[in-house]
């Protein structure tokens, strides 16, 4: 625990970084493989849409009053399952009226269809002309549909108009726009990959991933726009900002997606591994990998393209050019120059720079480039200091320390 | 000062009272357990069978009408799908659903139209005095038989000002339903009025030819009485509509020969059955009002349809100002509106009446008593909250474009998902959240136990709001519903993360825990004021905008994002600062959660000096 938190400590002082917003290429490369992965599955995969959406055929058993019980219903539904017939995959069965029991598959052939007949037959004792078939309609037709797409719509509108309207700043939008539909994309893919069927469970989850995923991504925009907005310190460019924000939201995500993926994890467990098809199934696989991508995406993706959009404005290009001169003027010129040794090399192995860098360094102050070779056993060496010295964080090395004058003594 | 420390354990107590308050209404609700949904305790199925061969579009049209109907609160999750294209089952979570056999069957055609001849007005109704022989059988087309329009008889009304008997309130309707004037004895009223202009020689309506209910023969004759085609009145321009009113009027005034023949000839089913007709709007109609109370029914005979039920924008059901009975209010919008305004005013000038008729049956024929120009009218009739909601529901969606035969069957059916996925649920869900407290306790140590105690709290009031719901407005929890709430579970977590890192980063800082936990408030509630903002944007476009499941769902999502809020502004933060009053919290101690080691910095300041 020790060391993680003190991790925690470390991204919050920013003594420890990852760079979440740089290296754009390879984490675009990342996101956009996955996407296109994604959409290339469900292209060519496709998605199994079930019963709700495109209709089918229902049974009707008559069953005798004693048998028309739960567990008969539940017999006939395994039995129905594993009768390997392709859109009977997953039916539903329920008990009806006390003397009868329906079984719902999707729209089969003929000879499809006689299986089905065949599967009932061997769990309740019935002729098979007293098994009558209706042709059920979608209840999850077309105009669900449509009024879905168009809540979906105003749904995004509204949110950009708020992220524009809260953050001031419609390249945020824009940002949680971009990450919203790669976590769409992932998360419908993977569903596709899974080959479970689509229900309207599974739709819920996905519906339920819209906000997430966009809540996510303002909760980091938040952090976000304090560290560039009101704690913007002098010499440092918004991509620093930004960058340290993350970091520093960085603790919080991995808690939230774990404290948020453990209940959907036990769920998706128990579903798919113990139970076999059923609507907690589908949505748990909805939910569970799109809260995971949607946690993936503020992180390393929302950031990365606010950033990235940001950097042509000429504000913000004034505003990095400062830091990097600031860095510039800043950098300890002494900082790589190594103390004498007795029978210390005049020219340097190139090594020795490296060791310096990663052990040398009290904090995270930025440095100047290690210098070329001539310059090394040349220049000012530093003098030993006469009387007692400290780090000093606004001259940013060591400086004499400036006792009272009563304590000076008498010259 | 003394006031600042105080008021954290007052809101703390104010909160736990509400939460108490909470589980006594569920008690005197009196179920303790949640309303379960059709895939969990299955429900009642309902099916009916469409008359006659409908297109498949009006099938589909009928099946969406009815599926707004049903789901009209949105948390009910009914499903509804059709069969074969002739059947529509509707399934409706819960054993008693039968009271909504009504509401989603009525093919709810509403229409207004003037009456020409009432059977409570103690007069037969006399025809206008120049009948040209010319004029057709009703029944044939009726585009020529205008040509009686003037005629002089009721020009002597004017004078007669509605006079309502029971005083209803101007601007709407009145409630003189003629059920109540025939209770009452003739002696007064409206329908006197109008039988009294009418200055006829009184044949009174009893020696009509008695022998035969001739039902379906005395209805509507015409060729196809397919509803379907019937829907639509021409509805022209302004000036149009405006002539086709004034006929309308005129001729309900003096209806001609043939018309109140048929109307004579016609009978009432004794039986309270309503009466076979059909309800062509180009044609005027003889129908019935069903009599209070098992009475005798009332029959009428009306114009042609003057407003339309299309034209209606709104339907809802309410008790009216000062009154207490329930009515249906009803808005007339678009060219009904104009016409409602002109009925009104000629009706208010010569005492006429109105009817209201629904799926051809007369459920209400008031006079008015003021010029309504706003097109606001309210059906009044013996209505109770349920029928008048029953029926506000229907008119609300829209007709149905098809009717269905009267024998529905209606059973029970159990429920679709294998019983051991409830318990299998709930088992992982709870397996699941007993995992993150666990974690919570470990990473947070003494706020985790914060964390239990909200999470406990925000389950708690989960679940009576659920109750509550299930009891209101007929919330049923589905499995996806209720794994939905486990995970908002993740969601409510997440407020007491980004609380507490931000307390630990105020910390970092360097100030204390006291101070830290007030101004790390101050910046997570903006955060999670955000955040919860988006989340019930998308709760509640889900809510406004899906039908089904969609719908039950963004509701959960938006309810407990409201809990979680309610959680962490009146619970959370006030349980943290009043722990931060104790020494076990604020003095840094081992097991705080806030100590220096756990925050990382003991190691940090070491390094930062050296």
């Amino acid at each position: 625990m020790g060391k993680f938190s003190r991790i925690g400590n470390d991204l919050y002082g920013g003594r420890r970084s990852i760079d979440f917003v740089g290296r754009k290429a390879l984490w675009y490369a990342v996101s956009g493989t996955l996407v296109a992965g994604a959409i290339a599955i469900i292209v060519l995969k496709g998605l199994n849409f079930g019963i709700e959406f495109t209709g089918g055929t229902q049974y009707r058993v008559p069953v005798s009053s004693s048998q028309a019980s739960q567990a008969t219903a539940d017999d006939l539904r395994e039995v129905v399952a594993n009768a390997g017939i392709d859109g009977a995959a997953n039916p539903t069965a329920t008990t009806a009226g006390g003397n009868a029991i329906l079984v719902q598959v999707e729209e089969l052939t003929q000879d499809e269809s006689d299986e089905v007949v065949a599967a009932i037959q061997t769990v309740v004792d019935v002729e098979t002309a007293d098994i009558s078939q209706n042709e059920i309609g979608a209840s999850w037709g077309q105009e669900v549909a449509q009024r879905a797409i168009i809540g979906v719509i105003v749904f995004l509108i509204l949110v950009m108009l708020f992220i524009w309207a809260y953050f001031r700043e419609w390249k945020m939008s824009i940002a949680a726009l971009v990450a919203l539909a790669h976590d769409i994309m992932i998360t419908i893919g993977i569903y596709a990959l899974s080959g479970f069927q689509v229900t309207p469970s599974a739709v819920t989850g996905l519906l339920a991933i819209l906000g997430f995923s966009l809540y996510d991504t303002v909760v980091v925009f938040d952090k976000v726009r304090e560290n560039t907005h009101e704690r913007l310190k002098p010499g440092q460019s918004y991509s620093d900002a930004a960058n340290l924000a993350v970091n520093q939201t960085l603790v919080r995500s991995v808690n939230t997606g774990i404290v948020a993926l453990i209940p959907i994890g036990a769920i998706l467990y128990v579903s798919a591994v113990q139970l076999g098809a059923s609507s907690l199934q589908d949505l748990a696989l909805a939910q569970f990998v799109g809260m995971a991508v949607g946690v993936y995406s503020s992180v390393f993706l929302a950031p990365r393209v606010l950033v990235h959009l940001k950097s042509t404005e000429s504000a913000i290009v004034l505003q990095e050019r400062r830091a990097k001169a600031r860095a510039r003027a800043q950098a300890d010129r002494y900082a790589s120059v190594p103390a004498f040794v007795e029978d210390m090399p005049v020219v340097d192995e190139p090594e020795d720079d490296a060791d310096l860098d990663d052990e040398g360094q009290p904090e995270s102050r930025p440095t100047a480039p290690p210098r070329g070779v001539e310059a090394s056993g040349r220049g000012r060496v530093v003098p030993p200091s006469r009387g007692p010295v400290k780090q000093s964080n606004s001259a940013g090395r060591v400086q004499p320390v400036r006792q009272t004058k009563s304590k000076r003594g008498k010259k | 000062m003394a006031r600042k420390t105080a008021r954290p354990g007052r809101t703390l107590l104010v909160f736990l009272l509400g939460v108490a308050i909470s589980y006594g209404l569920v008690a005197l609700a009196g179920t303790w357990k949640p309303e379960l949904g059709l895939d969990l305790q299955g429900g009642t199925r309902i099916t009916m069978t469409a008359e006659g061969d409908p297109s498949s579009e009006s099938f589909d049209e009928a099946r969406k009408i009815i599926d707004q109907r049903v789901n009209s609160t949105g948390v009910r999750e009914a499903e509804v799908t059709t069969q074969d294209n002739r059947f529509i089952v509707v399934e409706i979570p819960g054993r008693n659903a039968r009271d909504l056999v009504d509401t989603v069957k009525r093919q709810a055609q509403l229409r207004f139209r003037l009456v020409a001849c009432a059977a409570d007005s103690a007069t037969a109704c006399t025809a206008a005095p120049q009948v040209d022989p010319t004029v057709p059988e009703p029944g044939t087309e009726p585009s020529n038989t205008p040509s009686n329009t003037p005629s002089g008889t009721p020009s002597d009304s004017v004078t007669q000002s509605g006079n309502p008997s029971d005083g209803a309130t101007s601007g709407s309707a009145n409630r003189a339903t003629p059920g109540f004037l025939h209770k009452r004895g003739q002696g007064n009223g409206p329908a006197e009025a109008l039988a009294s202009n009418t200055a006829s020689p009184t044949a009174s309506p009893s020696d009509a030819p008695s022998e035969s209910p001739s039902d379906t023969a005395s209805s509507d004759p015409s060729s196809s009485p397919s509803p379907t085609e019937s829907v639509a009145i021409p509805q022209g321009d302004p000036e149009k509509e405006a002539a086709r009113v004034a006929e309308e009027l005129a001729w309900s005034t003096s209806p001609d020969a043939a018309w109140v023949k048929r109307y004579n000839e016609f009978q009432c089913p004794t039986d309270g059955n309503p009466p076979q007709v059909v309800d062509n709007p180009d044609l005027p109609l003889i129908t019935c009002e069903p009599g209070d109370d098992g009475g005798p029914a009332v029959k009428y005979l009306l114009s042609k349809a003057v407003i339309e039920g299309t034209d209606l924008e709104s339907a809802s059901a309410g008790i009216p100002q000062g009154q207490v009975g329930w009515v249906v209010n009803l808005e007339i919008g678009g060219v009904g509106q104009d016409a409602f305004s002109e009925v009104s005013t000629a009706l208010v000038t010569n005492g006429g009446r109105f009817a209201i008729v629904l799926d051809g049956q007369v459920i209400s024929a008031p006079t008015m008593n003021g010029r309504i120009t706003n097109g606001q009218a309210e059906i009044s009739g013996n209505f109770t909250e349920a029928s008048a909601g029953s029926l506000a529901t229907s008119l609300k969606f829209g007709a149905l474009p098809i009717s269905f035969q009267d024998d529905v069957s209606s059973e029970t059916i159990g429920p679709s998902l294998a019983g051991d996925q409830l318990s299998a649920g709930l088992w992982a869900g709870g397996f699941g959240l007993g995992l993150v407290m666990l974690y919570c306790l470990l990473y947070y140590r003494g706020l985790g136990l914060v964390v239990l105690g909200s999470l406990a709290v925000a389950a708690l009031i989960t679940y009576s709001m659920v109750l509550l719901l299930g009891v209101s407005a007929g919330f049923t929890l589905t499995l996806p519903g209720i794994a939905g709430l486990i995970i908002a579970v993740g969601i409510t977590a997440d407020s007491f993360i980004i609380f507490f890192e931000r307390i630990r980063d105020e910390m970092r800082e360097g100030k204390t825990m006291r101070v830290a936990v007030e101004s790390g408030w101050k910046r997570a509630k903006v955060t999670r004021l955000a955040a919860n903002v988006v989340s019930l944007l998308s709760a509640s476009v889900l809510y406004f905008f899906a039908t089904g499941a969609v719908k039950g769902f963004g509701f959960a999502l938006g309810l407990s994002t409201l809990i979680d809020l309610a959680v962490l502004f009146w619970f959370t933060k006030p349980l943290v600062s009043y722990l931060g009053r104790y020494r076990f919290f604020n003095g840094g101690g081992r097991f705080s959660g806030l100590s220096k080691e756990t925050l990382g910095m003991d190691i940090a300041r070491a390094e930062g000096r050296a």
